[in-house]
């Protein structure tokens, strides 16, 4: 029986009081042990940023690697061994700057990661600077002026890149973001959750109360169908006073792509012995150049 | 008619007529029939037109190198004729098509010119003029006296999956063009017959080596994105991935690529990214990230003309002090430079033996030439036998069920190498970082660990020079001129090298594939008059000599133009300063 404790770290967070990442955290745990994976049978893998040290402050095996890599380092675990579960946590800047194109072409690949951003909308890290979500006309130390750019949608993004698992959730409903994690561990492709997870240093714009009079689970509404695209599309573009959280779209019909790999049809690579050749194999190889 | 020691058939024409698989097609036929071939294709980017050609040199004895000079021109346009008649030997001839013509450029009167209706044959006997790829190969084999059985057997191999007519018209064109070459045979000088019942031999280039090499030491994940002269070692391994078990994939950029590698790599799968100079600057960051978190990975360079696009299908050894010294900081790396298809077979699965014994990046900097030139050798020249799969430190399965204690990813040791575990026993559950970090793994920013932690990466580096081979000595024992060389150079400098000591000139090539970290005593063997050839601007290794055992080279002699060194230009300028 895996219980909460059994990821707990020696290392204690650095996270402001307050930090949306602390619920994130939470929930990873508590979704782990709720699907029974004990910490050796996952992998938290991440970038660099606040929520980038997760997996520093969780007894599971991890790994920390470079600002926007976070995805393909982790679809190379995944590939390597698909025995793991592999779970990515970065922030936006992490994911939806520098990674956006990874973030697209995993959504297209349907490779077997749970994606979960910590979306702060500011560098937190850096102190301050506008972030790729960051309302347009954000005033930040880099766009003195009100940001120009508008803010990346990252659910309509992974729509239209094929994601199979969308969602949003937030760090103000820690039960609504555990079940939203427990549901996308249990999804056989690529699956990004979005977590609106209040900064409460650099961004006062996006606090708690920001939230909570404004975000509505679309899965209140027992009309909403998961698998139609077009409504999933339509939802992603709901901004203002009501702004949806849950379950966008899921749909389990196109296999991952680690199920169709062919190497991988024996099973995960990691654990099989490295072995030469067999003498009948070096002869095959060198027939082709006779 | 003489039989000559060596002759070189050029084929030249435009993109698309088929000039690279029609002249490797040639190449494995004068091999079957028991011929030395080095075959040296020459082309550019683009799918349609320009002027390609492809060099196939010919001889009795084992081949290491292309030379400069033409016995006999295949033109299947009047470009050809245009910019290779002034290569052609005395008494040489061309081959070109009655419907092309000559160029209208003055007649050389010491070289046969032969007009074939190529297109026209092609199409009667084959039923396409485009098989006059084949048709005019088969002219040359006339015309050199090589047997055609030995062509109808490669034509036979090649084209038995597209079903009996397609082999049919092979057959006939390649008839049609032994017919055709008759009237001709007696105004062609040279001969080179095939040597009947000798050994069988492979044909392949560096690429393949390499990637055979890697198969055969264990890599079992390949990610790149396409990118000349690098991605056929991908295609390769795709072409090979179902039956041996490898996860193969194009992704969606170089810093994907190398990144999943790595991912990999820390799962515990041997995983290589290859790639050229341009993509290899996509992956510099992710390239501390495996130095930073030890993680083992190979990143197979196959260098081209740089800077940025440069010359997208030719030839340098430019990048060199640039995988020396990329990424930030300072972490161990080892680079190997293969020389030949022997060495890139060899480097393909040392670079992986290298990589877990060392849990580090290793390099393998290949060049165009070495990549694309076919060269034939025997079965056993790549030593399968000799392949060794050394995982280094790495934890069993049953060494991690006896662990005692916190399971210490990067443990302070005094090789600087941690016993490594893959992720996934309960007992060695770990999260490395790229951040600096404690010997488990966590973010530590410590002084003292932090020099701590330095040294014993870096530790691994002088764990590792006593490893590195030291460089193949070839030529004169006791020289006057000692000749420096690195990777793909070794053809044309042996060569070069054979021909000083024929002149009285006492020459010795000392040849590197094992470039970083510069292999022990090497100092004591730089003595005398030496001279580095490099196919680069500065003489980057040169410099690392310099650098690494003070030596200074007294000359060297160097190539830019994107094109190989020849063992011609080596002499030529020898000559100059001796």
């Amino acid at each position: 029986m895996v219980t909460i404790d059994d990821f707990a770290s020696p290392v204690r967070p650095t996270w402001c009081t307050g930090c949306g990442n602390f619920a994130i955290w939470n929930a990873v745990k508590r979704a782990l042990a709720q699907v029974g994976l004990a910490p050796h049978e996952v992998m938290l893998v991440s970038g660099i940023g606040c929520g980038s040290k997760l997996p520093d402050y969780t007894h599971a095996n991890g790994y920390m690697t470079l600002h926007g890599r976070t995805v393909p380092v982790a679809t190379g675990v995944r590939l390597a061994n698909h025995g793991l579960r592999v779970l990515c946590t970065h922030g936006d800047g992490d994911a939806y700057a520098e990674g956006l194109g990874h973030m697209l072409h995993a959504a297209r690949r349907n490779i077997g990661l749970v994606d979960i951003i910590q979306d702060n909308r500011i560098y937190g890290l850096t102190k301050g600077q506008y972030s790729p979500t960051s309302d347009r006309g954000r005033v930040s130390k880099t766009s003195p002026w009100g940001a120009f750019e508008l803010p990346v949608n990252p659910i309509a993004l992974a729509l239209a890149a094929g994601a199979t698992f969308v969602a949003r959730s937030w760090s103000g409903d820690l039960n609504h973001l555990t079940a939203t994690i427990v549901r996308a561990l249990g999804h056989r492709g690529y699956a990004l959750i979005d977590v609106f997870q209040p900064c409460v240093t650099f961004n006062r714009q996006n606090s708690y109360d920001f939230y909570r009079p404004r975000v509505y689970n679309l899965q209140d509404d027992p009309d909403y169908d998961v698998t139609d695209r077009m409504a999933a599309f339509a939802r992603a573009l709901e901004w203002g006073d009501r702004i949806p959280i849950g379950v966008f779209y899921q749909v389990e019909d196109r296999p991952a792509y680690e199920e169709q790999v062919p190497a991988l049809k024996a099973g995960p690579l990691a654990p099989r012995p490295v072995e030469k050749l067999r003498p009948e194999q070096v002869q095959r190889l060198l027939e082709e150049f006779l | 008619m003489q039989t000559v020691d060596d002759l070189i058939i050029r084929i030249g024409g435009e993109a698309g007529m088929g000039l690279e698989s029609s002249g490797v097609g040639f190449s494995q036929a004068l091999v079957r029939g028991g011929l030395h071939v080095f075959g040296l294709p020459d082309y550019h980017s683009r799918i349609r037109g320009g002027h390609n050609f492809f060099s196939v040199r010919i001889a009795r004895r084992p081949l290491y190198s292309h030379t400069e000079p033409v016995h006999l021109l295949l033109a299947l346009d009047q470009e050809t004729v245009r910019r290779h008649i002034g290569a052609v030997v005395p008494g040489g001839a061309v081959v070109y098509d009655e419907k092309d013509g000559l160029p209208d450029i003055p007649r050389r009167t010491d070289v046969g010119y032969f007009p074939v209706p190529l297109a026209k044959l092609a199409e009667e006997a084959g039923g396409s003029a485009i098989m006059r790829n084949t048709l005019v190969f088969a002219v040359a084999a006339g015309l050199i006296g090589f047997d055609p059985t030995y062509i109808e057997s490669v034509a036979r191999d090649n084209f038995a999956r597209k079903g009996p007519a397609v082999v049919d018209a092979n057959l006939r064109v390649i008839q049609a063009g032994v017919e055709v070459s008759r009237p001709f045979q007696a105004d062609f000088p040279f001969r080179m017959e095939a040597v009947p019942g000798a050994p069988r031999r492979l044909l392949l280039n560096g690429n393949q080596a390499f990637a055979m090499g890697a198969l055969a030491g264990g890599c079992r994940f390949v990610s790149g994105y396409p990118m000349t002269p690098g991605s056929p070692v991908l295609e390769w391994m795709a072409a090979h991935a179902a039956e041996y078990g490898v996860v193969t994939l194009q992704v969606e950029d170089e810093i994907a690529a190398l990144c999943m590698a790595i991912g990999a790599g820390y799962a515990g799968v041997r995983a290589m990214a290859p790639t050229s100079g341009g993509g290899f600057s996509l992956m510099v960051e992710a390239l501390g990230l495996a130095g930073m978190t030890e993680v083992p990975v190979v990143v197979y360079e196959a260098q081209r003309p740089g800077p940025s696009t440069g010359l997208a299908t030719r030839t340098e050894q430019g990048d060199l002090l640039f995988v020396l010294h990329a990424s930030q900081g300072e972490f161990p790396r080892i680079i190997l430079a293969p020389g030949t298809v022997e060495q890139a077979f060899e480097a393909g699965w040392r670079a992986f033996n290298f990589a877990e014994r060392y849990q580090c990046p290793v390099i393998v900097l290949s060049d165009h030439y070495l990549a694309t030139s076919v060269r034939d050798v025997a079965p056993e020249d790549l030593n399968f036998d000799a392949v060794v799969i050394d995982r280094g430190e790495l934890l069993t399965e049953a060494d991690l069920d006896r662990l005692e204690g916190e399971y210490r990813r990067h443990a302070f040791t005094e090789s600087g190498i941690s016993p490594r575990a893959i992720p996934g026993h309960p007992k060695a559950v770990y999260a490395s970082s790229s951040d600096e970090h404690d010997e488990y793994g966590h973010i530590y920013e410590d002084a003292e660990n932090r020099r701590r932690m330095q040294e014993k990466r870096m530790r691994k580096l002088e764990t590792a020079r006593s490893e590195m081979r030291p460089p193949t000595a070839y030529g004169a024992a006791d020289p006057d001129l000692t000749f420096i060389a690195w990777g793909s150079t070794y053809g044309p400098l042996r060569e070069a090298v054979d021909r000083l000591n024929g002149q009285g000139v006492r020459a010795r090539m000392l040849h590197f594939t094992d470039i970083w970290p510069v292999p022990q005593d090497v100092e004591k063997l730089l003595v005398g008059e030496t001279i580095a050839v490099e196919n680069n601007y500065s003489g980057q290794f040169a410099d690392l000599l310099r650098m690494a055992t003070g030596h200074t080279v007294s000359r060297r002699i160097l190539k830019w133009d994107g094109r190989p060194l020849s063992p011609e230009y080596i002499t030529h300028h020898v000559s100059r300063f001796t």
